[in-house]
């Protein structure tokens, strides 16, 4: 197990590993997602109090989804930043950063196009709304505090230990709905029970959910890929790739 | 594993757990402020404060829609299925405002307890059926005792 989570670290095995499977998740991400959106959008049932507008979900629960997993494994990455020192860790945080911000800002819009219609209102200071925005930030500070400071190492160092103290904020984005009294509804989706929905919403609901975890994959495949490349430039076996990639 | 990588993972924890439980504790603290709203009990009981701006959130009582015939002026409860509070609004109400859907609504409570809203926001429940699905449910209910159906909207959906 060890063995293997050493190999991890390093960025050559990484690279060839990620070139290998970055096909398939870009197929399968393209297929669940299409599938799932298509479906969702013109052919699942209207709500019976929402009418169509409701349809923003297909859009709305997958991003959200991903704007706190992505933070979730950007946590685990900062603890083996922190405790092992491994550059891989630090290259997946620094590349899926900017990814988990537009999908966080991505729900937070379509939440407030949806939130006039159904609310009333764009937008309303409830814990579920803040803390999400406060996840907003939380991406753009790790984000900046990266492009601050200028050696690597300190860099990496830094970023792990704002990301970490900012994962607090996940258990409060998915429980904010429990614990207070906020305008947004509680979720759909629960661990535990059978979703308040019928099969033909949950399902396409499911499917693009599950597209936008492998188009994530992939996307973090393509952006670690280029940064390893950045950072390894003067290695051998970046030159030789490079020199065989001329020809 | 190596020592030093052991006492870093150590810290890394303690680094965690004492701000989890630093942000637990404020937001304990600071719990009123964030509820978003106060609900009917809480109104009722006097906890809410009269003549500042507030936010009361609930069920729209069902039967207890009454609008003006020549403004648009709105009356109606807001219930929690304990307690209910008069709430009054003049202006446009959202699409999915109905008797038996949850509602929150800002404004100031006067000192007869009634509730002077300004601005009433739909509340939706993270329930989603289709159109049909919701008639049969309608249907069906209708048969059985009022009561019931009540309890059980009570139940499944948070207002």
């Amino acid at each position: 197990m060890w063995q293997f989570f050493h190999k991890l670290g390093s960025p050559k095995w990484f690279f060839g590993i990620a070139t290998r499977f970055m096909p398939w998740l870009l197929a399968a991400g393209a297929i669940l997602l299409m599938a799932g959106v298509v479906w969702g959008l013109a052919f699942a049932p209207k709500d019976y109090l929402q009418g169509n507008s409701y349809r923003i979900i297909f859009i709305h629960v997958p991003t959200a989804f991903l704007a706190q997993s992505i933070y979730i494994m950007m946590a685990f990455a900062a603890v083996v930043t922190l405790v092992w020192r491994m550059k891989l860790a630090d290259v997946f945080v620094k590349s899926v950063a900017p990814v988990g911000l537009i999908f966080t800002f991505l729900s937070l819009f379509t939440g407030a196009v949806w939130g006039k219609p159904t609310w009333g209102t764009w937008w309303v200071w409830d814990a579920r709304l803040t803390s999400m925005l406060i996840l907003l930030f939380l991406y753009g500070g790790a984000i900046a505090l990266d492009r601050a400071i200028n050696d690597e190492k300190s860099a990496a160092r830094a970023v792990a230990v704002l990301v970490l103290v900012g994962v607090v904020n996940i258990p409060i984005i998915q429980y904010s709905v429990e614990w207070w009294n906020t305008l947004h509804q509680p979720s759909t989706f629960k661990l535990t029970e059978k979703p308040s929905m019928p099969a033909e919403m949950w399902v396409p609901l499911l499917l693009s959910v599950l597209g936008l975890y492998c188009l994530f994959g992939w996307l973090a495949c393509v952006r670690m890929k280029t940064e390893i490349l950045m950072r390894e430039q003067k290695t051998r076996w970046v030159r030789e790739l490079i020199m065989a990639e001329r020809g | 594993m190596h020592p030093i990588r052991k006492k870093r993972l150590t810290i890394v924890l303690f680094l965690v757990a004492g701000i989890a439980i630093a942000v637990g504790l404020t937001t304990y603290a600071l719990r009123q402020n964030i509820n978003l709203f106060y609900d009917p009990t809480e109104i009722a009981a006097g906890n809410a404060p009269v003549d500042v701006r507030i936010r009361a959130g609930g069920m729209v009582e069902e039967g207890s829609v009454a609008r003006d015939a020549d403004s648009l002026l709105v009356s109606f409860r807001v219930t929690d299925f304990s307690a209910s509070v008069p709430v009054q609004y003049e202006g446009i109400l959202p699409d999915l405002f109905a008797e038996g859907q949850g509602v929150v609504a800002m404004g100031r409570l006067n000192d007869q307890g009634v509730f002077v809203a300004d601005q009433v926001l739909a509340k939706h429940d993270e329930n989603y059926m289709p159109p049909e699905v919701a008639e049969a449910l309608e249907r069906s209910s209708k048969g059985q005792h009022k009561s019931a159906d009540v309890e059980k909207a009570a139940e499944t959906t948070a207002y």
